[in-house]
């Protein structure tokens, strides 16, 4: 069978075979498969040391003390430690959060758990590309203001957020500064030693490293402390218990090395093949591409083909795995909530496509993934009565809909 | 979402995709569904002197599901009087195209889009 060509980088990555190959080692008896907790023998000394060896892999990429990273499962075990270990924590301090509607899930989720809990959070609009609005955002914070979350680089539309600027507001006003760095790291420059962040989350499997890992930054000077969320050995400095899986640290600091090293070609090469891909479509019409161009990961293009809805398009191009925001893919029935707090139209939403190009994708898959869309798009587009009624010069928003 | 095998054919080789002239006598139009929930159906239907359906068209926007779903409808209403074609359930296309439960509005809206069309017709000949 002829696998689909894959196309959602943003989703997950494979794991870098370099990555893999290192992580075999540390599984069985032949192997280091000891408990880096195990303070008495050889077999804890080598895990240990490998443990040691990717938290400094893992500090080296984003500009940080390895006493500064905490293992965790991944970043939404990342982003629940530090937004509700800070507010645990500082609870006394005041009860005020800040963050943006189209965070991901993991941190909107995660404030919703603290508003049951007594907490008040603002959900900031973004503008209509996507970034943070700065002189909203410094009205927003109050004397009961404890902490922002806002991500540097959004997941559906790769729109990257100004952390400086954010990080001096936060800093004037005394207020701690959270970042869902899992879109991000490894694909743009991160300097914490420099940048006014107290907490950044990350992930392994979004940048060629293993699922269920990721690790938070929580920085010492300032120092910032938090309530854990999980209790047990007192392991990681007793912000986050339970054994260290070895393995799966060894392949996040693998793969954060390799980012590290070859970051800046990737980046090239990578943003190379997503302006081949837009320029495949830029003669097309009422296409919309959705969130700021300039102000974009490499890899990302969200796109909206109007009057084609996306499922259907998803479903037509099904030789390219990709993502939809349409409500079809969802069980709810409701489009993006991302594209939607855009101020995108409902029917933009339902049309949007996000292609994720990353490490292995080549020009002939993007040439391809241009051919099959075009002509797939003016396949639906010739089933659509909402194009006839654009081309006959229509103003859908003119029409009385029989919603159901 | 995996889809069962009439669905994906429906879709890949939509039957009956087309306009009929809304301003006939003998044409009845019916549009259903919004542009903001995802899915839109355009139903028409032609009938001859004897009152029995002998031509139908759809278009529409909307996933895989609501194209299968008023694709299969052209197909059905063929050959059936008004009334006949009015008799016809949600339920039976559910069946037939193997939906699952998060599609079955896909099959209601096409029993909306036919049932419709029949008004426009009958609305048409009072």
């Amino acid at each position: 069978m002829l696998t689909p060509t894959y196309m959602d980088y943003s989703s997950t990555t494979p794991v870098d075979q370099r990555v893999a190959k290192k992580m075999a080692k540390y599984l069985t008896m032949e192997g280091d498969f000891g408990n880096p907790a195990s303070r008495s023998h050889f077999y804890g000394w080598q895990a240990e040391k490998a443990v040691d060896e990717a938290r400094t892999q893992v500090a080296d990429l984003v500009g940080a003390d390895p006493r500064e990273i905490v293992w965790t499962s991944g970043a939404t075990e990342s982003n629940n430690l530090a937004i509700k270990g800070i507010a645990h924590f500082y609870e006394k301090r005041g009860k005020h959060i800040i963050t943006l509607k189209t965070e991901h899930k993991a941190v909107l989720d995660t404030c919703r758990q603290l508003e049951r809990e007594g907490f008040e959070v603002t959900y900031l609009d973004p503008l209509p590309n996507g970034l943070l609005d700065m002189d909203v955002f410094k009205k927003t914070i109050r004397e009961d203001t404890i902490l922002a979350s806002i991500m540097h680089v959004n997941n559906e539309i790769g729109v990257i957020q100004d952390l400086q600027a954010i990080g001096d507001i936060c800093r004037e006003n005394k207020v701690f500064f959270h970042v869902d760095a899992a879109q991000s790291v490894g694909k743009l420059e991160i300097n914490l030693e420099s940048l006014p962040v107290d907490l950044m989350s990350f992930s392994a499997h979004k940048i060629y490293g293993p699922k269920g890992m990721g690790a938070l930054y929580v920085s010492r000077k300032p120092r910032v402390r938090l309530e854990a969320q999980m209790h047990g050995g007192g392991h990681e400095r007793g912000m986050r218990s339970g054994t260290l899986a070895t393995h799966q640290i060894v392949g996040i600091g693998e793969a954060f090395a390799i980012a590290k090293a070859e970051m800046k070609d990737e980046g090239v090469r990578v943003q190379k093949l997503r302006d081949r891909l837009l320029a495949g479509f830029s003669d097309m019409e009422e296409v919309v591409v959705n969130g700021d161009l300039d102000q974009r990961i490499s890899g990302n293009l969200n796109i909206s083909f109007n009057y084609v809805e996306g499922e259907s398009l998803m479903m037509a191009i099904s030789d390219v795995a990709v993502s939809s925001g349409s409500a079809c893919t969802s069980s709810s029935l409701e489009p993006s909530y991302v594209l939607r707090a855009l101020g995108l139209t409902d029917e933009l939403a339902h049309s949007s496509i996000r292609f994720s190009v990353g490490r292995y994708t080549t020009e002939k898959d993007v040439d391809d993934a241009i051919t099959l869309v075009r002509e797939k798009v003016q396949k639906l587009r010739d089933l659509s009565p909402l194009w006839d009624m654009f081309k006959d010069g229509v103003d859908l928003s003119s029409v009385e809909w029989a919603a159901h | 979402m995996a889809y069962g095998k009439k669905v994906m054919d429906h879709y890949e080789n939509p039957r009956n995709v087309g306009v009929l002239d809304k301003d006939a006598p003998n044409v009845g139009t019916g549009m259903v569904g919004a542009p903001a929930c995802g899915d839109v159906m355009r139903l028409q239907i032609q009938i001859n002197d004897e009152g029995v359906i002998e031509e139908a068209k759809f278009k529409t926007y909307g996933c895989g599901s609501a194209i299968a779903s008023s694709s299969l409808l052209t197909e059905w209403v063929k050959g059936k009087t008004l009334d006949e074609a009015a008799q016809i359930k949600n339920t039976e296309i559910v069946e037939e195209l193997e939906l699952p439960p998060v599609k079955i509005h896909c099959s209601v809206l096409a029993e909306d889009a036919i049932k419709a069309a029949i008004n426009d017709l009958k609305s048409k000949a009072s």
